[in-house]
């Protein structure tokens, strides 16, 4: 009998494949992780002499210490919470009926709206908020967190706008007309049939604002400094110094990305199932 | 009474007028269809009518009440959509139920109102499934359930069956006429497929450019058509034109441009002297397979002419010919005995009863 090779070395090269994107993806964070348990390592070692959790602990407020930049991330993590909370929240609210407005009616000049959402991440950011500063100063927002969502919601509405106008489009308009033909007002029609099909798109692109406004660091840098530390601000003020501890924020700030990747899969199945891809 | 009436509707977009002052009643209990092309009207009619389209003039009643300026939910109106329109995240029961829901109908009736209608559609005990469980036909019967379970008025139904494969197509054609027969709700039915459109009317009505060509029973519009643009439309008509020579009653004499004459059925108001054309239809030409001479010497039979077979198309059940007759073509169909080749002379008998001449210029 002979042995048929091509499967196996598809497979072999299916795994070779596999090893080295997770090497791509997930090596530069291993070298963070390396880094945040680092207590002693120094050059030219390949691997830390000696670790130790010292600066999980002290990031988690679980042990005060006194080097420079080592300080309790847990309120900066919570602030950086709230705020991509409140911003996704806002930034929904206006994305969902104006998405719906730009999917489902003819609006006068709607590519340009969609383009005016795309403009805060079209130019060099740090013009643009410097612009901003000036204005929010006037205002009395600079310094505060109003001031550092508001901020956030225009990075982010590009995001809500953008996706939320496809996942509308997405869904033919006989499912509303035939909820109205069986006595549904326009409004019932879209929040018995509309809403829930667009579910899935909307919550993606909710994830979307709220990894951007987690991560968001120029806007906040410009207009929330020296008042509002949110978690990437003291991600940077501390890489400076202390690289232990640098590393420790940086895979915090991980992991509501990981989670929000794994949610996002997971939904974007069950609309490809739902017959709504 | 639920009699639908349209007064002189019309609809435009931009330039383009899609309705042109169109009048249009469906009797009580009546199954009307819309026919024509694409970009006729048909479908601006139906969307004025479910409400989702406000037409620029006119107005449409249901009985004596007018609906024009009445939202769509409040129209009294069941639809049924061509890519079917059932809401993939509810179940066959949730999609039956919502209508009634919204009514605030005890849960008791409405599962026994799901269960009838679901026999009606013959698909008992489908309660549980989600439309993507569903075949596209099993799908298109879900549909119907939901446009009857609020024994609606009125009926629409928009191309129903264009997204089923022609064998369900053809059994479901059937289905919705018996459905009608048996619950008698006046229906307006749109499609392009003409065979459809027999088989399931009561009333037929051709449409082009927002204007009511023909309105009749199916027999009246294939058999005796109105106009050029009805006669090509139904069937596969090929034209002889001519000069009306006689009328005497229905029969009408027609002399071709090589001065042949051709006896047929004066339709559409054709009067002696001016311009008219024969449409031949392949099951009224008889082909009588040997030159004309050889028939009848010098004086061939009444219109009976020798024609040069052109082409020739092998379909399975029936050949489908193209014939040279002078400087025209017509398409004939012969059975599969005797097959003819390009090039050979045969003698074409075209039935005087089955020959419509119409105005030659449509309108």
């Amino acid at each position: 009998m002979k042995l048929n090779y091509r499967p196996i070395l598809i497979k072999t090269f299916e795994l070779v494949l596999l090893v080295l994107s997770f090497l791509i993806i997930f090596g530069p964070m291993s070298s963070l992780f390396l880094w945040s348990i680092a207590q002693k390592w120094y050059w030219p070692h390949p691997l830390p002499q000696e670790i130790s959790f010292a600066y999980w602990k002290q990031a988690l407020g679980i042990e005060k210490s006194l080097a420079i930049g080592a300080v309790s991330i847990v309120p900066a993590f919570f602030l950086s919470l709230g705020i991509a909370i409140v911003t996704v929240i806002i930034a929904m609210a206006l994305a969902i009926p104006a998405g719906y407005a730009l999917a489902k009616y003819k609006i006068p000049f709607g590519t340009f709206v969609m383009f005016l959402f795309l403009m805060p991440n079209a130019f060099p950011q740090q013009p643009i908020f410097v612009n901003v500063l000036q204005m929010f100063t006037r205002l009395g927002l600079a310094g505060t967190v109003p001031g550092v969502i508001i901020v956030h919601i225009l990075v982010g509405l590009v995001f809500g706008v953008w996706i939320t106008s496809a996942t509308f489009r997405s869904i033919p308009p006989s499912m509303e007309e035939a909820a109205r033909s069986v006595g549904a007002s326009a409004p019932v029609a879209f929040f018995r049939i509309t809403l829930p099909l667009a579910a899935p798109g909307l919550l993606a692109s909710s994830v979307f604002v709220f990894i951007t406004s987690l991560d968001e660091f120029t806007g906040t840098f410009f207009v929330g400094l020296p008042f509002v530390h949110t978690l990437p601000l003291t991600l940077y003020s501390s890489s400076g110094y202390n690289m232990q501890f640098a590393s420790v924020i940086a895979l915090i700030l991980l992991i509501p990305s990981i989670l929000f990747m794994f949610l996002i899969q997971r939904v974007l199945k069950a609309e490809y199932v739902g017959g709504m891809g | 009474m639920s009699e639908l009436r349209m007064e002189n509707l019309v609809a435009r977009y931009g330039k383009v007028t899609a309705l042109d002052r169109l009048n249009l009643t469906i009797k009580d209990g009546e199954l009307v269809t819309l026919l024509g092309p694409s970009g006729c009207g048909k479908t601006t009619t139906l969307r004025s009518v479910s409400g989702f389209l406000k037409p620029d003039e006119g107005n449409i009643y249901i009985g004596h009440r007018n609906i024009t300026d009445i939202p769509p939910e409040k129209r009294g109106i069941g639809l049924v959509f061509q890519n079917y329109a059932l809401w993939p995240h509810m179940t066959v029961f949730q999609n039956l139920a919502f209508g009634l829901e919204l009514r605030k109908v005890p849960l008791e009736e409405i599962r026994k109102k799901v269960r009838s209608v679901l026999s009606i559609v013959k698909l008992e005990g489908y309660e549980d499934r989600y439309p993507r469980q569903l075949s596209g036909g099993q799908q298109q019967r879900v549909a119907l359930a939901r446009a009857i379970i609020l024994e609606p008025d009125i009926l629409l139904l928009d191309e129903p069956l264009s997204n089923l494969d022609a064998l369900l197509r053809e059994q479901m054609r059937f289905e919705i006429a018996q459905i009608h027969k048996r619950l008698g709700i006046t229906t307006l039915y749109v499609t392009h497929d003409q065979t459809e459109a027999m088989v399931i009317s009561d009333r037929i009505v051709i449409m082009k450019d927002g204007k009511v060509m023909q309105d009749g029973r199916p027999e009246e519009i294939y058999l005796r058509p109105t106009n050029r643009f009805v006669a090509g439309f139904m069937g596969t008509t090929t034209f002889l034109e001519g000069t009306v020579q006689t009328i005497q009653g229905d029969s009408c004499m027609l002399k071709t441009f090589e001065g042949w004459e051709l006896r047929g059925i004066a339709c559409g108001g054709v009067t002696p002297g001016t311009k008219a054309s024969a449409a031949v239809r392949p099951e009224a030409v008889e082909v009588l397979y040997s030159p004309i001479g050889a028939v009848s010497g010098k004086t061939p039979a009444e219109n009976s002419f020798e024609a040069e077979v052109d082409s020739s198309y092998f379909t399975g059940e029936v050949i489908d010919y193209h014939f040279r007759l002078g400087s025209s073509f017509i398409r004939v169909r012969g059975d599969t005995k005797r097959i003819l080749k390009p090039g050979d002379k045969v003698t074409v008998r075209i039935d005087p009863d089955r020959l419509p001449i119409v105005p030659a210029e449509s309108i």
